[in-house]
């Protein structure tokens, strides 16, 4: 059969996935980590009398904490599946697939398996991260010079 | 190629197998379910290892005979260098084929089991097995890591089984064997393996018709590996377009392994243990009851290779049958 003719047969039979219902939950979900981020800014800033600056990274360490918490405890592989780019994207979804690499090989040695594979998936992150982060300096740069 | 055994029986079969696949619809009929995924043992692929030797135990213990009766033993798993076959066979004192046909795996050890007594061994045991997590984090991400996935995904089994081969007039007759070959049909998805080895599939299914001169309805079951759902309706679709062929009585064995409805599996079971515990427990216990008396049993596999996916290369697929009779 012709490649072309069989990717109609599978196309006709392949499910569409929820797209919209899909965005909506992280639409929503996105929204909630938002909120509960800019909660714990103000609990830092004004119970804690913690600087703003300050308070966004212990806000982001907290956040960071509880998703690698959570994910040791097994269910938030659950959360994730639901809320998808709501709990993805977010620093949440990094410390995650950081730490469900780190658990899936902490019995292959501290070296040759958490060191060598922990950022499996998250390392795409940093690096990618890091270069976008130069390429921006640069146009800032640029047009600051402008 | 289709070769016809005159003379080959399945004696004796066991299934064992892991938490999910106790709670799915066919939990009665296997011989030991797990209520873990470790079993006692350190890692994933360790447990995966032991659930072929318990697998072995059963089926001696069942037949009745001394492991060193066994001439040979016939076996494969999904993991890297067969890991959990060639593992578990370190513990055994009786020469070994080690095989790999990822999910079809099953049927080609039959075949190749058929072969190997036909040529004068007395008693020879081919057995395969899969490990969910053990293949989710070998073919996958991490087993913790939740990553949405698409309606076409599979879900690995969990599980062993092994089936004993000899001349002997006992247990279910092996009638003919045919050996599949490696099809690609250009998909790439590997979110899709049904669709990926559905067009195999179809080519094993037809070729052993026209060889045997048979056709689908001669059958009481056609029975597929692990299509899935999505993938046993492109199998129909493409039997029928490419060959005129209606295949009406066919299922697939990953669809019967679970409860679609109230377990997380998605289009279904697959892996290289899902085709033999649902047709070792479930379809034999029927042909013994009388109520199936043909089945071809058709395991499908997706011959994926990570570094190839990544190369953006397509996905092979191939499928080895194999026709079961009661005695007759």
């Amino acid at each position: 059969m012709e490649k072309t003719k069989y990717k109609n047969i599978v196309d006709k039979n392949t499910p569409k996935e929820n797209t919209f219902y899909d965005c909506l939950v992280a639409f929503v979900t996105g929204g909630l980590m938002g909120i509960l981020a800019e909660i714990l800014i103000e609990f830092y800033q004004n119970l804690l009398d913690i600087p703003f600056k300050s308070a966004t990274v212990c806000m982001l360490v907290t956040l960071i904490t509880l998703s690698c918490l959570f994910t040791c405890f097994g269910f938030f592989d659950k959360w994730v599946n639901f809320c998808k780019c709501g709990l993805i994207i977010p620093i949440t979804g990094f410390a995650h697939a950081t730490m469900s690499a780190a658990l899936e090989y902490r019995k292959e040695g501290l070296v040759t398996g958490i060191g060598a594979n922990m950022l499996k998936l998250s390392g795409a992150v940093i690096i990618f991260g890091v270069v976008s982060s130069w390429l921006f300096s640069i146009i800032r740069l640029v047009v600051g010079l402008a | 190629m289709t070769i016809k055994f005159e003379n080959i029986y399945i004696n004796e079969t066991a299934t064992v197998t892991g938490p999910y696949e106790s709670n799915g619809r066919l939990s009665k009929y296997f011989d030991k379910s797990y209520n873990d995924l470790y079993f006692g043992m350190k890692t994933w692929e360790q447990a995966e290892s032991k659930l072929v030797n318990d697998a072995i135990d059963i089926l001696l213990n069942k037949e009745g005979i001394n492991r060193f009766k066994i001439e040979a033993f016939i076996g494969g798993d999904l993991l890297n260098q067969i890991t959990a076959s060639n593992y578990a066979m370190a513990k055994e004192d009786t020469p070994f084929i080690g095989i790999y046909a990822a999910c079809a795996t099953s049927t080609l050890g039959l075949i190749v089991a058929a072969n190997l007594v036909n040529s004068g061994l007395n008693k020879v045991i081919t057995f395969t097995s899969s490990h969910n997590n053990a293949a989710e984090k070998q073919f996958r991400y991490p087993v913790e890591y939740g990553g949405p996935k698409p309606k076409t995904t599979t879900f690995t089994s969990t599980g062993s089984a092994a089936a004993l081969l000899s001349t002997k007039k006992k247990g279910i007759k092996l009638e003919s064997g045919t050996i599949g070959k490696v099809i690609d049909l250009g998909i790439k998805d590997v979110y899709n393996m049904g669709a990926v080895m559905a067009p195999a599939a179809a080519d094993t299914i037809y070729t052993h018709l026209k060889d045997t001169g048979r056709t689908a309805d001669y059958y009481d079951l056609i029975l597929t590996g692990d299509l899935g759902i999505y993938g046993l309706n492109i199998l129909k679709e493409y039997m029928q377009s490419e060959y005129g062929i209606t295949l009406g009585n066919c299922n697939d064995t990953g669809l019967m392994l679970y409860d679609r409805d109230s377990q997380p599996v998605n289009a279904g079971g697959s892996g290289p243990a899902t085709a033999p515990l649902v047709t070792y427990s479930y379809i034999f216990d029927q042909m013994k009851k009388g109520k199936l008396k043909k089945v071809l049993l058709v395991a499908t596999g997706a011959l994926m290779s990570q570094t190839m996916a990544n190369q953006k290369l397509t996905i092979p697929a191939i499928a080895h049958a194999v026709s079961l009779e009661v005695r007759g």
